[in-house]
């Protein structure tokens, strides 16, 4: 018989961790307690979060219809997570770096990426990566978890060569599983290197529920282990996931190291336009998350603050509309790439054994 | 000029690139104090810091995707993976980033990254330490894959590496590290890549390999010549992209072909050099195209390697072989 090993004969503690949960606006947009971030009473700022919300809401719904009637190929949307995007998106500089994934709409946008080039992208077009703003953002990682050693080695650059500035990388929940997400916070950790991660913990990676991918109780607690910050915030709560944001990334730019936010969010869509998320949820689920959405809370508050009516949303329904038309108009009328591109941009100089190869595809045949 | 072995002349390589662009790093496990576990990096952390010569923890796919991450942002990471064999993890990020980043991003972004690894069999390493798996990394558009043979040529090789602005993948035969001494003078000058080098002109049959068979190769060329038989040897330096012309050129001339490789047979770089050469010279070849190679196999624990190498005497009678055709 074993006994059992206990406090009062030979253990004792060595250490000990919480994970703080951070959340301002509670569902219908009413604040939980006195203290509110500063901005919080820029109601001009504010409104800018709320249409770029709102921006981040219409264009996935354009991309949606351009996917169903064959003008865009497969589109991941963000429906109900525009907080996260948004949130963080606003407080990077332009001098530092977005290391998106294939869900990071929204960060791109504030990043300046434009809404034509995004669908240039992923209407399979590889202008669409070259971005003309922020010439240092890596283009969008579709094999899950690359982006956060790829984040993790900007903001080692950025680290030897002592520039204040952050690399900024997002993942979803699943993402989190793999060996390169662990890899990075744990490096991030050992240099503390100017870094932030976001987990966009949709509840969901494509149909495997959260209880499936990890044990822990949280995604943030992760971060524990590497010895970095963590904080869960509620990611449909775009004051904290913006406030939070700004404290890690002022706290990197001190060369205090990386952080991880976990942010709490729900997909209200299907994962991509290939799937079918009524398969694996149920309706009630999803009426669940209707309630939560980062949108209508926003829009609550500010209209508590008198800050926002009909005719505003009017306005900006309108013009969010022109501008995504005019993206789209963009987009389709772009003349087609040349099918040399495919090897001249594969090499700096092209490779003497690929002459052969360009010169067929030159000669179109 | 001093004599160098293999190893010396990658250090030396390092150590010019190191002093001569800042934008230079070196990473990898053990590379620091230890000076890496073959020494390829002996002295350079005491010489240029910790900032230049980072000792990382043991993470191979985090090597290789911290490099892609430095190296989009200008630096030129010269990556360290201790074993080729432990590379599998950073496949990932070397397929999937590094050799795409230019493409994707239609030249705004670039990977001007190195990774260094010993390779190759015969020093009777445990398991996993002595495969020959370059034709996976060859086979990924993107990517360079470049494998020195000796002192000289290592030197050469690794500063054009480095200085390339795609990533390359550098192989080095660890089986030759100390197996000669070449004079290297340490003048920063680099050889080409995407050029095949010819060791030895001959007439009558093209011998080409790379990495460590070059010794065997050169070896069997001897043996041939006290026979009567001249033979031409290639030293292919740059398996990906290949020099198809030089090749070609020197069949053209000697009417014979022996590929001799290390690695499996199949789906090989020697499969690959005899496609070109049937495709672009089979009008000048006597005999057919003829290969040496290691077995389609798991690479045997070290009782068994030796038999598993192409050794001189294969090379040899494989070549007379051909020559029997007229
Ligand atoms: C390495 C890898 N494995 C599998 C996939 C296919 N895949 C694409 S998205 C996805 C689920 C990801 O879920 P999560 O990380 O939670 O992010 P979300 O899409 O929900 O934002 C999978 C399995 C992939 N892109 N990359």
């Amino acid at each position: 018989m074993t006994q059992p090993i206990t406090e009062d004969t030979v253990l004792k503690t060595v250490a000990k961790f919480e994970v703080k949960y951070l959340q301002y606006l509670d569902e219908d947009g009413k604040p939980l307690g006195k203290k509110l971030p500063s901005f919080a009473k820029d109601t001009e700022l504010l409104r800018k979060l709320y249409t770029d919300m709102a921006r981040v809401r219409a264009f996935d719904a354009k991309a949606y219809a351009l996917q169903r009637t064959g003008k865009l190929g497969t589109y991941p949307a963000s429906l109900g997570q525009e907080a996260i995007g948004v949130g963080y998106g606003s407080v990077m500089r332009k001098e530092d770096v977005l290391v998106p994934y294939y869900r990071s709409t929204a960060g791109l946008m504030q990043h300046g990426v434009t809404m034509a080039e995004i669908l240039t992208y992923w209407g399979g077009d590889e202008r669409g990566s070259d971005f003309k703003y922020a010439r240092e953002d890596l283009p969008i990682a579709v094999p899950i978890a690359t982006q956060c050693l790829n984040a993790a080695g900007v903001a080692t650059a950025f680290k030897l060569r002592g520039q204040a500035r952050v690399a900024v990388t997002e993942i979803g929940e699943g993402g989190t599983s793999k060996g390169d997400f662990y890899e990075a916070i744990n490096v991030a950790g050992v240099w503390r290197l100017p870094v932030l991660f976001v987990v966009n913990n949709n509840q969901w990676a494509i149909s495997v529920p959260s209880e499936i991918q990890t044990a822990a109780e949280t995604y943030a607690q992760k971060a524990i282990a590497a010895g970095i910050h963590c904080l869960q915030v509620d990611g449909n709560d775009i004051l904290a996931v913006r406030e939070a944001a700004e404290q890690a990334l002022e706290r990197a730019r001190r060369g205090e190291g990386a952080t991880l936010l976990e942010c709490i969010s729900y997909r209200l869509c299907d994962h991509t336009t290939a799937d079918d998320a009524s398969r694996y949820r149920t309706e009630e689920e999803v009426k669940q998350g209707w309630r939560r959405e980062p949108m209508r809370r926003l829009r609550k508050y500010l209209e508590s603050l008198n800050a926002w009516s009909d005719a505003d949303e009017e306005t900006m329904n309108k013009t969010i509309a022109e501008e995504v038309e005019a993206a789209v108009q963009e987009y389709l009328s772009m003349p087609a790439p040349k099918a040399t591109d495919m090897l001249d941009y594969l090499y700096a100089e092209l490779p003497e054994k690929l002459r052969e190869q360009r010169d067929e595809l030159a000669r179109g045949e | 000029m001093p004599a160098v072995t293999l190893i010396e002349a990658v250090t030396m390589a390092l150590a010019y690139e190191l002093e001569h662009d800042s934008n230079v790093v070196l990473l990898g496990e053990d590379i620091g104090v230890n000076g890496g576990v073959f020494r390829a990096t002996a002295g350079l952390q005491q010489r240029f810091g910790k900032d230049r010569v980072i000792d990382t923890p043991l993470a191979e796919s985090m090597i290789a995707g911290l490099s892609v991450g430095m190296s989009t942002q200008g630096m030129k990471p010269v990556a360290e993976i201790q074993f080729l064999g432990f590379i599998f993890s950073a496949l990932d990020q070397l397929f999937t980033q590094a050799a795409r980043m230019r493409n994707r991003t239609r030249g705004r972004l670039s990977c001007p990254m190195v990774v260094r690894a010993p390779y190759g069999g015969g020093i009777h390493a445990p398991e996993h330490h002595s495969e020959s798996t370059e034709a996976l990394y060859a086979h990924i558009p993107g990517l360079k894959v470049v494998i020195p043979s000796n002192p000289s040529r290592a030197y050469g090789l690794l500063l054009a590496a480095i200085r390339d602005p795609d990533p390359v993948i550098f192989l080095e035969p660890k089986r030759v590290y100390r197996l000669v001494k070449h004079e290297v003078e340490d003048n920063g000058e680099a050889y080409p890549l995407e050029t095949c080098f010819v060791d030895r002109e001959g007439t009558d049959i093209t011998l080409i390999s790379w990495g460590a068979m070059m010794h065997e190769t050169l070896q069997a060329a001897d043996e041939l010549a006290k026979e009567g038989i001249s033979a031409e040897v290639i030293d292919v330096a740059t398996v990906a992209p290949l020099d198809v012309q030089t090749l070609v050129e020197s069949v053209a001339k000697t009417g014979r072909a022996l590929i001799v490789q290390e690695a499996p047979k199949s789906g090989a770089i020697g499969s690959e050099i005899a496609a070109e050469l049937s495709e672009k010279a089979i009008m000048h070849l006597l005999a057919p195209i003829g290969r040496v190679s290691g077995y389609d196999t798991v690479m045997p624990y070290y009782k068994l390697e030796k038999k598993y190498m192409p050794s001189v005497q294969r090379i040899v009678s494989k070549a007379k072989e051909l020559m029997e055709y007229v």
